[in-house]
């Protein structure tokens, strides 16, 4: 059934991660033709507007606030990060924050006064809009109260050119999870859509068992994932566990994104936690470039370029094209870290 | 859900015995007790070592605020209300060295918050 084949390819997603955070574009697959217009008039009637071109990044974590060991140079990488996605040749549609915006405070005096500096320095990015959810050090001790006098709502729903974005919390309420209230309104959502529509769910936690040891997980997780099973085209992007990492289940493909602090140590490879070291020489380690495309015509393969920053780079004296020192690939049904 | 019941819940989904009070083994005799509370940012006693296939009764107490107490492997997680104690039978049916956390979030020292089971 050529249709509904074309239907579910209909868009492609490209990601570029520029170590402060990651770039996402949609667009288009179809080329101009009467099929292609056929099928884009199919998804503006069930959708309510045609999927077309555009590009938003993903920042996380932040933790406005935080100061070393191990990252003594506080605010600076997030800086550097509004300062480079600021030099891009095209500004992102908005810029979606996956959690920890600010570091945790012994009082909520303190605490407010990080969130004001976290709105501050994002609200020097060049971008139309900004959405957020709350990390558990937003949000978690006061189940969210003071996350929500200066962000808004910590779960929502939102359209933009033919993609459906969901904005899950699975902090607020001091567990990692995010309860049966947002899971029935997930679901009411969700209903409004047809299985074809193409959705963005983003979060702070992983929303499946990433590393239950390290809180890594979602405790209702899988019944958020069942929601979002009939559903075709499913992009997760979470933060919290502070490297990249790739994970598919069934037609859902999850990302978790790097930080803006400091990078946490491979789950896979240690039993304990650490953050790693800060490296004087590299105080950007761990940061870099990720270009994702998908070949037009090609249903499931991704092209993956992973790109070291060097503090030069990253202090924007070479250009963003300049950054691109190596490249590798990973294709999509692959699951694991990135790096 | 209760406490009460959801220690029950986690208890039977993690194939451990649950006994109501008062609590006896099979054999008749009491079964030993470990009383763990949580406080900021740690769990006292840190470390505990169970029988595989003896039951214990453990009860959780919390000395300051909620706190969660989660062993993954065993299929326990509960929070930890103060001026509450839960308790719950357990039965190691698998030797081996469990990692306990706490899983809801209780502050900025929270993930230094963690104790180690070990099961012989």
């Amino acid at each position: 059934m050529k249709e509904a084949i074309d239907r579910r390819s209909f868009l492609r997603v490209a990601g570029m991660s520029v170590g402060v955070g990651v770039v996402y574009q949609f667009a288009p697959m179809l080329a101009r033709n009467a099929e292609a217009d056929t099928i884009t008039g199919f998804l503006k009637r069930v959708n309510g507007e045609p999927p077309s071109s555009f590009t938003f990044a993903q920042f996380s974590d932040p933790h406005v606030g935080f100061q070393g060991p191990p990252d003594p140079l506080g605010t600076q990488a997030f800086e550097g990060a509004v300062a480079l996605i600021n030099k891009l040749p095209q500004r992102p549609d908005f810029v979606l924050f996956t959690g920890d915006l600010t570091h945790d405070a012994e009082t909520r005096d303190l605490h407010a006064q990080r969130m004001r500096l976290f709105k501050t320095i994002a609200g020097r990015i060049n971008t139309p809009a900004i959405h957020t959810v709350p990390g558990e050090n937003d949000a978690a001790l006061d189940q969210g109260v003071l996350y929500r006098e200066h962000f808004g709502d910590s779960h929502y729903s939102f359209d933009h050119k033919g993609v459906h974005f969901i904005a899950l919390d699975n902090v607020s309420r001091g567990r990692p999870e995010i309860g049966p209230d947002q899971l029935a309104w997930l679901k009411a959502d969700l209903s409004r859509y047809p299985r074809t529509a193409p959705i963005v769910v983003f979060t702070h936690r992983p929303l499946f068992d990433l590393k239950p040891e390290w809180e890594w997980f979602t405790a209702d997780g899988d019944a958020v994932m069942n929601v979002l099973a009939p559903y075709e085209n499913v992009t997760v992007l979470y933060g919290h566990i502070h490297r990249r990492h790739f994970r598919r289940f069934g037609s859902a493909g999850h990302y978790g994104a790097r930080s803006l602090i400091f990078a946490f140590n491979d789950p896979a490879a240690n039993e304990e936690k650490k953050q790693l070291p800060f490296d004087r020489d590299q105080p950007f380690r761990d940061l870099g470039i990720r270009l994702v495309s998908r070949n037009a015509g090609a249903t499931s393969a991704l092209e993956v370029n992973d790109v070291e920053l060097t503090a030069r780079e990253f202090s924007g004296t070479s250009g963003i094209q300049q950054m691109i020192k190596s490249n590798t690939s990973k294709t999509e049904g692959s699951s694991g870290d990135l790096d | 859900m209760t406490l009460t019941r959801k220690l029950f819940t986690f208890a039977i989904a993690a194939g451990l015995t649950v006994i109501g009070t008062p609590v006896r083994a099979r054999t008749g005799e009491t079964p030993r007790t470990i009383a763990i509370t949580a406080s900021k940012f740690h769990f006292t006693p840190d470390r505990i070592t169970l029988k595989k296939g003896q039951p214990v009764k453990i009860l959780l107490t919390s000395s300051d605020r909620v706190h969660g107490f989660m062993i993954r492997a065993l299929g326990i997680d509960t929070d930890v209300v103060p001026g509450k104690t839960g308790e719950f039978m357990v039965t190691p049916k698998t030797a081996g060295t469990f990692k306990a956390i706490c899983d809801h979030y209780c502050g900025l020292g929270h993930g230094f918050m963690k104790m180690t089971v070990v099961v012989e």
